[in-house]
């Protein structure tokens, strides 16, 4: 149990898929115009997240490695190609159900919501996953070894990820009134402000679980 | 269209400047902050992408009048992960320390928004040879950032170019000397402020790109 909560809360907070990876970073500058879509696009990001890290841990331990399927058959080689095809079927999925289930939302994140099976976070926690499946869980808080410490840090992730973004777009709101200099405005300080917000996380890393 | 002419030369030139795909597309931001704290992994993921990306423009142009429009995108997944799996294997045969060095931002490079964009963009309207320019293109522009930031970084995080110490053992404070590293551009956080000046000396300098 108490690994479970120390994976969820890492997820969040220390290992943060944008500001300690750079995870998703494409998709966070478009979308964090505004509180309301970024939250949203977070929501769906987690989702997918969910789905896919999980599954792509049993594919991993059931098919690809070595061993797994037949004495001495090492398939790894083909993870990258199934995990992506995994993804993109799953937020294949996902646009069907918020098309269904909130039009509104679905009209405003337009091309971002297939974009997400190209999101580097997605892919990004499931090769972490496929790391981390060989740490020793007595050694290291950052070990997986079983669906539930993938739903743990999947959950973690997505969560890190929603607060980095809507926490940019809440900043951003306030910016469009500042007196930016002209080279800078867009997306230069829109870096910065995230460097910055990146070097608050940083007082996280220190935490002990 | 002759193999050189003057628009496949803009194909080429644009995004090593103008069309940058970092600084004006916005486009493979996550590996450029997260390879880039020393200047020789940083160097491998720009070939790396730039050889991919070529190639993979190359692939989806040839083929781009037979792909149905429905799968369009999962055959240019399936496309670039076949292609970054053999990159990656390569990387981690000859060059093993920078492939440890680059861990998942290898694998990463398929969800490299620089590939989707240009192969959406580009490929799937032009032709072999034109693709092949803009994916070489593409990578170099994506490329020289890298190295900016990565310079920057190593010089001023490590004091070493290339793991050649630069700044003399002498000049360190433990040594006698009064200068100390500057850890925080070892960090994550520094890697974004230093793009953003990338960005800022990019579009001061290029009056036309200013928002």
């Amino acid at each position: 149990m108490e690994h479970f909560i120390s994976l969820f809360v890492r997820s969040i907070f220390v290992d943060n898929m944008i500001f300690a990876f750079f995870l998703g970073m494409c998709s966070y500058l478009a979308v964090s115009k505004t509180v309301k879509t970024s939250f949203g696009l977070g929501v769906a990001v987690t989702f997918v997240l969910l789905i896919t890290v999980p599954v792509d841990y049993l594919l991993q331990t059931k098919v690809l490695a070595n061993g797994a399927l037949a004495e001495g058959v090492d398939l790894t080689f083909l993870a990258f190609i199934l995990f992506i095809a995994v993804i993109a079927g799953m937020v294949q999925l996902v646009e069907m159900v918020v098309e269904r289930f909130s039009p509104s939302l679905y009209a405003a994140l337009g091309i971002f919501l297939p974009l997400i099976a190209v999101n580097c976070a997605i892919m990004g926690a499931s090769l972490f996953m496929q790391q981390r499946i060989l740490l020793d869980p007595e050694t290291s808080t950052q070990a997986i070894s079983g669906v539930g410490d993938c739903v743990a840090y999947a959950l973690g992730s997505g969560i890190g990820w929603t607060l980095a973004i809507v926490g940019l777009a809440a900043i951003r709101e306030k910016m469009a009134y500042s007196d930016v200099p002209k080279p800078l405005q867009g997306l230069g300080i829109t870096f910065i402000t995230v460097g910055l917000m990146a070097m608050a996380f940083m007082c996280f890393s220190g935490l002990k679980l | 269209m002759s193999l050189f002419s003057k628009e496949n030369g803009e194909v080429f030139m644009g995004p090593l400047n103008l069309n940058n795909p970092i600084a004006v597309q916005v486009l493979g931001i996550c590996s450029a902050l997260a390879v880039t704290s020393q200047l020789k992994p940083a160097i491998v993921m720009g070939l790396s992408v730039t050889v991919i990306t070529a190639f993979a423009n190359v692939i989806i142009s040839l083929l781009r009048k037979t792909i149905p429009n429905r799968i369009r995108i999962i055959v240019q997944l399936v496309v670039v992960a076949a292609l970054v799996t053999i990159v990656s294997n390569i990387l981690k045969a000859y060059v093993y320390d920078v492939s440890v060095q680059l861990s998942v931002y290898v694998g990463l490079i398929i969800t490299n928004c620089i590939l989707m964009g240009r192969l959406e963009a580009f490929a799937m309207q032009n032709g072999p040879w034109e693709s092949f320019l803009d994916g070489i293109g593409n990578g170099l522009g994506y490329a020289i950032v890298l190295v900016i930031v990565g310079f920057v970084r190593e010089i001023f995080g490590f004091g070493t170019i290339f793991g050649f110490q630069i700044i003399p053992d002498s000049a360190y404070v433990e040594n006698g000397g009064l200068y100390i590293n500057n850890g925080m551009m070892t960090m994550p956080a520094m890697a974004l402020i230093i793009v953003a000046c990338v960005i800022w000396a990019h579009r001061a300098y290029n009056k036309e790109l200013e928002a």
